[in-house]
């Protein structure tokens, strides 16, 4: 669906049902570079058993107009302002990767709005490789194929996606290429990397969180996102094996259940 | 600093597929199965209602099936793939997938036989007609698009005639006009062509040839390049509407990149059909790992074979897009460096008396309607693959009584020639040797 923040054109996926005001909420919010549509294997699931969904595609992304963002402060600022935009008092988040970095922020700054928080394949910072930001800052189509082959385990440079004859890291390569890879992957890198409030960020953070993991992740290695998950003080750690960073696609069956007990337990749905 | 993702040659032997986990099967494993366990009532609904990955039932899914179609996926560099019983099958779920009653498309004019059929007289019972233009008329595919078209569909190189389309010119018209190019590159495979970097959509393949290789098996393919935005304009609404067939999804806006691939698997093959088996998956497995050793030697001994048809007495004239006279030769050599085939046209003298007296009398060579075998092939198209169409057609198909056309195989260069001195001899005095 599409709705005004800030005065400007935003979408989001509601994973297939239409959006309703009286169920409690939840907000995904993608990767650098990504949109809604890595998320959905976990949002029509949530759509159809008692939750409203919004898949944001972030500023600039997917269908959402832009500029892109520039600070993951903003960010986390801009995911309150959806909630508010559509018109509900809280929301639980759930973030990948950068989305992580967002949706702490967003959980630091207005406290009473968030219910729990949902991390997958997140960490307290996450600096991004001089070379690999500068050739996304250039917006040079060589980034992504480096992203692509670093945020894969496995599963994405052999074979085996969860839904038959989808192909992890031509699937993944498109949604950055159909965007922008100078202003969406070249601006959301650089916001990673000057991003350095995380740990802060986390140790005000109060709602229960979750922190999934794929124990092949090269991008956020798990050492790291324990680290994180240590200074959260209502948190739990969940390792998925042979998975790598794109946790929510490569493992999507295995994260849905994990997200789906943590959810239903800390932010009911309505029956 | 360069990606480590895995290069074609590597991609043809592992794509799709990691040892199984319970037995350690190095080989892909059959799965000779129809349906597929669900762990309990929620599982099942989650499936059915796509909120979930996973197999049900062996006409929409195969575990076999699914290495094949991300290994292809991997090879053309698609976002995804649905694999089908035959090429024309493939074909005909593209553009079911793509078109509604009433709805038209632009095609090349230089197809396989069956397929200009197929849009000549099949689809037209669907209320779904096309407008045919000649391969190298480019301004032509502008022209003919009308509001109603949905896509223009075409082989690289044309069936029989081997004339080219302008792929990226092409693919310009048809994204200025909001629609999507959909390649035939079956003649081609990924090792000699990867349309999606010449701006395709969709790539279709009869797997039954090159890619399986060995003329054993009959499979087809859909891939999808990702890059098509079906929310760009109001064309495609069953893509960008919710369907009431899954409860109100709409695939454009859930599944983006992979929309078309998850319609045609859970529209076409839910209500149509036309599923690949599990062996014949395997199959084409096995020709897939040697993909590009086969296309080399293909192509090699092609290139013999023209240099040879263009100097023999009996040949009147030879189409392939290597030979330097051939008004594609600089389309080619961007567009298909590696090679540009092993699929030769050449005309014989003494018309069509002499081409039956040819074929009557080649021994290596077989005599059939196939395609991409690893044996060399020939046949007399007038009479044969596309004698079903009639005169408008074949003649817009620049398809002339005295061509035959030949598959070159990888056997010995030598064999080959001398089994078709035998045919070009009997073809000389075909009155005598004619039927032997
Ligand atoms: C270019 C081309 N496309 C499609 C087909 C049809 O494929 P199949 O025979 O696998 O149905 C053929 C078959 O000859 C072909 O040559």
């Amino acid at each position: 669906m599409k709705f005004i923040v800030n005065n400007k054109e935003v979408f989001a996926s509601t994973g297939g049902r239409p959006f309703d005001k009286q169920k409690p909420l939840i907000v995904f919010v993608h990767g650098s570079g990504l949109s809604h549509i890595t998320w959905v294997l976990q949002t029509r699931y949530f759509a159809f058993h008692g939750y409203s969904v919004l898949a944001i595609d972030l500023p600039g992304h997917g269908y959402s107009e832009g500029p892109s963002i520039t600070s993951i402060e903003e960010q986390g600022k801009w995911i309150a302002d959806v909630i508010d935009a559509v018109g509900m008092k809280e929301a639980s988040l759930v973030g990948h990767s950068q989305g992580c970095l967002i949706s702490m922020e967003c959980a630091q700054q207005f406290p009473d709005k968030i219910i729990s928080l949902g991390l997958m394949g997140g960490a307290g910072a996450i600096p991004m490789n001089p070379e690999l930001l500068e050739l996304a800052e250039k917006g040079d189509p060589k980034a992504v194929d480096l992203m692509m082959d670093w945020a894969h385990g496995p599963s994405g440079h052999f074979g085996g996606h969860p839904v038959p004859g989808l192909h992890h890291i031509n699937l993944g390569g498109s949604i950055v290429i159909n965007g922008s890879i100078k202003d969406n992957l070249g601006v959301d890198f650089r916001a990673c990397d000057n991003y350095k409030n995380g740990f802060e960020a986390a140790k005000k953070i109060k709602c229960p969180t979750i922190n999934i993991l794929g124990d092949k992740d090269r991008m956020c290695p798990v050492k790291e996102g324990k680290k994180l998950a240590e200074v959260i003080e209502n948190s739990e750690v969940e390792v998925i094996e042979n998975c790598g960073h794109m946790i929510l696609l490569e493992e999507a069956g295995k994260s849905l259940s994990i997200l789906k007990k943590f959810i239903r337990k800390n932010h009911p749905p309505q029956n | 600093m360069d990606s480590k993702t895995y290069k074609f040659d590597t991609l043809s032997l592992h794509a799709g597929y990691m040892p199984d986990k319970n037995a350690g099967s190095r080989q892909v494993p059959i799965y000779q199965t129809t349906s597929y366990l669900f762990d309990d009532v929620d599982h099942a609904a989650a499936l059915f209602n796509l909120e979930q990955g996973g197999h049900i039932y062996s006409r929409i899914s195969n575990p076999t099936v699914a290495v094949l179609e991300e290994r292809v996926s991997a090879l053309e560099g698609g976002t995804a793939a649905l694999a089908t019983s035959s090429g024309m099958s493939a074909i005909f779920l593209a553009i079911m997938t793509l078109c509604e009653t009433g709805d038209h498309v632009v095609v090349s004019s230089q197809l396989y036989g069956g397929t200009v059929n197929l849009f000549r007289l099949t689809l037209p019972k669907f209320g779904i007609n096309a407008t045919f233009v000649k391969p190298r008329d480019t301004e032509g595919f502008k022209k003919a698009i009308q509001k109603n078209t949905k896509c223009i569909f075409g082989e690289l190189v044309g069936n029989p005639g081997n004339e080219l389309m302008n792929m990226p010119e092409i693919a310009k018209i048809a994204h200025d006009a909001g629609i999507p190019l959909v390649i035939d590159s079956t003649y081609q495979t990924p090792y000699l062509c990867r349309p999606f970097e010449y701006g395709a959509d969709i790539v279709v393949h009869s797997l039954t040839k090159w890619m399986c290789g060995h003329g054993s098996s009959m499979a087809g393919i859909l891939v999808e390049g990702g890059k098509f935005d079906w929310m760009q304009n109001d064309k495609f609404p069953s893509m960008t509407k919710p369907y009431e067939g899954y409860h109100g999804l709409s695939f454009a806006e859930e599944f983006g990149p992979v929309a078309f691939t998850m319609k045609a698997r859970a529209e076409g093959m839910r209500d149509m059909g036309p599923c690949l088996s599990p062996q014949n998956a395997w199959n084409v497995l096995q020709g897939i790992e040697t993909l590009s050793v086969r296309m080399e030697k293909h192509c090699s001994n092609a290139l013999k074979m023209v240099e040879y048809l263009m100097n023999h007495e009996s040949v009147a004239w030879v189409s392939h897009p290597s030979a330097r006279d051939n008004p594609d030769y600089e389309l080619a050599k961007k567009l298909l460096p590696k090679g540009t085939g092993s699929m030769i046209a050449f005309g014989i003298k003494g018309g069509k008396e002499a081409g039956a007296a040819f074929i009557n009398n080649v021994k290596l060579s077989s005599h059939l309607a196939n395609v991409g075998d690893t044996r060399t092939l020939v046949i007399h198209p007038a009479s044969a693959t596309h004698s079903q169409m009639d005169e408008k057609t074949l003649k817009l198909a620049n398809m002339s009584q005295d061509m035959i056309r030949l598959s070159v195989g990888i056997e010995d260069i030598d064999d080959i020639k001398n089994d078709f001195e035998n045919g070009f001899r009997a073809a000389r005095k075909p009155k005598l040797v004619a039927n032997q």
